[in-house]
């Protein structure tokens, strides 16, 4: 890697979680848990979405407010005439033979991104634009044939393409990170990755490091999860290294990533590519936005997840780190918050737990923390039932692993996997009795003052209470004990 | 007796003869089914014969109960029409004369067709028309050209050539038909029948299968412009389906034609480019005719220019193209299209895309690679950008005419309808017949030929009047007034 170096650019395309279809009036939002794609192939379609001869799009005017708001959080600067483009290419999901996006001429322009990567230093990454547009159906490939659902067919995406501004797959992936934690944010996308409301396509290249030139670039489809984004990054980066090293020449080309084998492979070359044709979409009239509506739209946006952080980073004592992984997606702050002022845990231990061992599940599983049946109380009941020796640290991991998997109350938990402390004075007495007259020598040299071999005391006692003993207070009692 | 029925071929005379009891809703539409079944011009592709009767029996049944036409609530009571085989009617087969979709059953109505049906029309079927609207003479329908109503080896006019020969042979009361670059007027001046084009959003595009998005519009073809007037009235009006629809009432135009124009205060516009040669000695005689016709009531004649006429045609070959190649990227056989035996074997996707889109007809084919090649990359700005420039121009020339005149006249087409097979082999002379008619939509117009004389052989020829957009009122007051003007 030494003598390379990447260039990574990112197209994150995000389902906005309006009510209705971009285009027409089906739902575009998964109803009672079922998800749009699964309430039974194309039973989510009407003539229009499904691109019978004759229909006409009509544009949905949320999709216009969630677009303006994404720019807006991204600093960018708002189009106030909109104009909708065709992108013509035949795929068997795209009924119509084209999509309808927006080409020269997208809704926002020129935002920026401020990224806390983990050793602390700071990066901006370039949002060039940001556009509306359709999204198509699924294609369910079966052993000899294919099928195709359009129940997906005009939801409506925005595309954020970020500037090729990337260097490493880290700084990708706090990119997208930062992004998700602002669409989730403000409302405009339910950010659950397992069904396609957040993908992106990665643009790598490398070129000598230092060099203006950038080398040829691949473009990675379509993944969605945040870590696969980053191994597709570190395979494709260094795929490319190799075939220079060995005298070859990276081709430009579209690949695809295969999460099982951890591999890109070429989907299309660039000879192969489309050749969208782009011109205005002539169903729709150009859309023209009126500024005091933008103000608007402006003066309603919530609290965005950079000043939370900071926010909590100086009110509640949090390190940026910490802060910026609760702030990563609305449903976190929430919950935290929920834990933290509604139910009156301690902010940072309550951090910790969610950062450390609930950070680590949520990553396993690639879901969002409201698809999990970990609860705030759950949270709130831990932080306090450790503060208050309740429970131990490894006990308090003990509970968060079993209420993930069975959402039981904490109480329950407890109780049932014994992981009480034996905190009572005079059911710890007798065991440390036993102790301190079963090691007379130790005893001897402890009061000769060879004091570390306090531990060997507590262990000791631990032993003989099975682990239960709460490790601070027996501490002190032996302490107490062989001092008088 | 049966034949006589049809004698009654206004939409007036028809009520009239309702309210007489004369002939019922009924009895009618029986009639222009038998004159349907008899007839030899390939006008219709599909007739609804079940749905049309039981429109028409219940239309009977009101008759009977109210002993007269309730024409305040349906103004279009008991008549019956054709569609041209491009607008959708729920469950009967569309097919836009191609056997690319032959088999397509729309699940929906088009809003036009659908305010028609509401206002109380029966529809007797679909129209014979050419292969997605492309053409000048019906001659490129998948399903065999339309002939001519009166004139035997003679085209109809295209696109909607079924329409028009319905409506002058007695097959139907009035049609609809569809204008992208005359495909309404043209037909209706080669068989001597009223047909408008309406500015463009006066009528909703919905369930109009598109060849050109940005220049379709739906018209009817009439006996006269009465009929039309009361068809126009009740499909126009903003549709919340259709962006492109203004965002206006429907027209009042019958109305607007019950008083006569104030001649001495009309300005008419006889645009100088369009009569520099080209214009057959009969056609150019009628319009003289018709010119001095308006001078004797008092209006004044106004030599006005058009300039970018020239660049009419070339711009709408390319504009029109363009989106037709788009527009018709969703036959590809996967939900719609027909897909032949040999497509399920194909090996890779573009051999099932070959062997699917080979089945459009040959002057298809050769609109969308023309479109597909005016929009790509490296070609887009010398081609679609640069039309869509010079299409502004076009307009302003209007806007700038508009200014000094009411009305601008001139010929529908530079001829009368030719002989089938005459200008088959020959696409370029085939669109130059569409040099007056192209302009209007351009510019987004709306227009309108009416009759206004005959060649040697008898063949009809159409003077087309064309106002501002959103004029219809003006435009009908003056047309009406020349129509009824012997």
């Amino acid at each position: 890697m030494s003598e390379f170096e990447a260039v990574i650019g990112l197209e994150v395309h995000c389902q906005l979680a309006t009510d209705t279809k971009i285009f027409c009036g089906c739902k575009a939002r998964p109803e009672g848990g079922q998800s749009v794609a699964d309430v039974g192939a194309n039973a989510n379609t009407c003539p229009v979405c499904t691109g019978h001869p004759g229909t006409l799009p009509v544009l949905n005017k949320k999709v216009l407010e969630y677009a303006v708001r994404a720019g807006l959080a991204t600093g960018c600067q708002i189009r106030l005439k909109n104009v909708f483009a065709r992108k013509n290419y035949f795929y068997p999901d795209l009924p119509k033979g084209y999509q309808i996006s927006q080409y020269d001429l997208p809704i926002c322009e020129n935002g920026q991104l401020n990224l806390t990567l983990k050793d602390g230093t700071t990066k901006q990454v370039h949002i060039q634009r940001i556009h509306m547009e359709e999204d198509a159906g699924k294609n369910v490939h079966l052993s000899d044939f294919s099928l195709v659902n359009l129940n997906r067919a005009c939801v409506p995406l925005i595309e954020i393409v970020s500037g090729p501004d990337m260097k490493t797959s880290e700084e990708a992936g706090a990119y997208l990170r930062a992004l998700y934690a602002i669409v989730t944010s403000i409302d405009i996308c339910d950010g659950n990755m397992q069904e396609g409301n957040f993908r992106c396509d990665a643009n790598v290249s490398v070129m000598p490091k230092g060099s203006k030139t950038f080398g040829t670039r691949a473009e990675i489809k379509n993944v969605n999860s945040f870590r696969f984004v980053e191994k597709a990054i570190d395979y494709e980066i260094q795929r490319q290294i190799e075939v220079i090293k060995s005298g070859g020449k990276v081709v430009q080309e579209t690949r695809l990533y295969d999460s099982q084998k951890n591999v890109t492979q070429s989907m299309r070359s660039k000879e192969e590519a489309h050749d969208y044709r782009y011109f205005p979409e002539p169903d729709l009239i150009p859309v023209k936005l009126e500024q005091a509506w933008v103000d608007k739209i402006k003066n309603s946006m919530p609290e965005l997840p950079e000043q939370k952080k900071t926010r909590y980073a100086s009110e509640l004592g949090l390190s940026l780190y910490d802060a910026g992984v609760i702030t990563g997606s609305k449903t976190m702050a929430s919950f935290f918050e929920m834990a933290v002022q509604k139910l009156g845990a301690a902010a940072k231990p309550a951090a910790n737990f969610l950062t450390g061992e609930v950070a680590r599940l949520l990553n396993e599983e690639n879901i969002d923390i409201s698809q999990s049946k970990l609860r705030p109380e759950h949270i709130a009941e831990v932080v306090k039932l450790t503060q208050d020796g309740t429970i131990s640290s490894t006990g308090a991991k003990q509970v968060i692993a079993s209420a993930w998997k069975t959402g039981d109350p904490v109480s329950k938990i407890v109780d049932q996997e014994g992981l009480k402390q034996v905190s009572d004075v005079g059911a710890l007495e007798p065991a440390i009795n036993k102790v301190i007259a079963g090691f007379p020598q130790q005893v001897a040299e402890y009061r000769s003052g060879k004091e570390k071999l306090i531990g060997f005391f507590v262990g000791q006692v631990m032993k003989e209470t099975g682990g239960k003993a709460n490790p601070g207070m027996l501490q002190d009692l032996i302490k107490k004990k062989l001092s008088s | 007796m049966a034949q006589s029925n049809l004698e009654f071929k206004t939409i007036k005379k028809i009520h009239e003869a309702y309210n007489a009891k004369k002939v019922s809703p009924l009895e009618l539409t029986q009639d222009f089914f038998k004159s349907i079944k008899a007839s030899k011009h390939n006008a219709y592709l599909t007739v609804c014969e079940e749905r049309a009767l039981g429109q028409a029996k219940a239309a009977t049944q009101t008759l009977s109960k109210s002993g007269k036409v309730p024409s305040d609530q349906f103004p279009l009571f008991g008549i019956p029409l054709g569609l041209k085989d491009v607008l959708t009617l729920d469950g009967v087969r569309t097919t836009c004369a191609s056997k690319i979709i032959e088999n397509y059953i729309p699940p929906y109505t088009a809003t036009a067709v659908e305010r028609l049906e509401k206002a109380g029309s029966i529809t007797l079927g679909k129209l014979n028309m050419d292969e997605f609207a492309m053409g000048g003479s019906n001659e490129n329908s998948a399903f065999g050209p339309v002939l001519h109503p009166t004139h035997e080896g003679y085209v109809p006019g295209g696109s909607s050539g079924g329409s028009a020969t319905a409506v002058k042979a007695g097959l139907c009361v009035a049609a609809l038909g569809t204008d992208t670059g005359g495909s309404v007027r043209l037909p209706a001046s080669y068989c001597g029948v009223v047909g408008l084009k309406p500015t463009y959003g006066r009528v909703s595009r919905y369930g109009l299968v598109a060849f050109a998005s940005s220049l379709d519009q739906i018209g009817p073809l009439t006996h006269d412009t009465e009929d039309a007037a009361r068809i126009l009235d009740v499909m126009s009006g903003h549709d919340p389906k259709d962006s492109t629809s203004a965002a206006m009432p429907k027209s009042q135009v019958l109305k607007a034609m019950t008083t006569a124009p104030d001649w001495s205060k009309v300005k008419i516009g006889v645009p100088k480019e369009y009569s520099v040669g080209g214009l057959s000695p009969d056609v150019e005689k009628s319009l003289q005719e018709s010119l001095k016709w308006f001078e004797k009531k008092g209006a004044k004649l106004i030599p006005i220019s058009l300039p970018h006429t020239k660049y009419a045609v070339a711009i709408y070959y390319i504009v029109a193209v363009s989106e037709a190649s788009s527009n018709l990227a969703r036959f590809d056989g996967v939900r719609f299209g027909v897909r032949p035996k040999d497509a399920d074997q194909s090996p890779d996707l573009p051999t099932f895309y070959k062997r699917v889109r080979s089945n459009f007809g040959p002057e298809v084919k050769r609109r969308i690679i023309l479109g597909t090649f005016a929009l790509s990359s490296g070609y887009y700005d010398a081609y679609y950008r640069r039309a869509c420039q010079v299409r502004r121009l076009v307009k302003q020339d209007f806007e700038k005419a508009f200014s000094q005149v009411d009305v601008i006249i001139s010929p529908v087409s530079p001829s009368t309808a030719f002989k089938l097979g005459e200008k088959s082999k020959d696409p370029i002379k085939m669109y130059l017949n569409d040099i007056f008619t192209i302009p209007v939509n351009l510019a987004g117009l709306p227009a309108m030929s009416v009759p206004c004389g005959q060649d040697h052989k008898g063949l009809p020829i159409g003077l087309q009047f064309t106002t501002p957009a959103f004029q219809e009122e003006k435009l009908f007051s003056m047309a009406h007034a020349f129509e009824v003007r012997t």
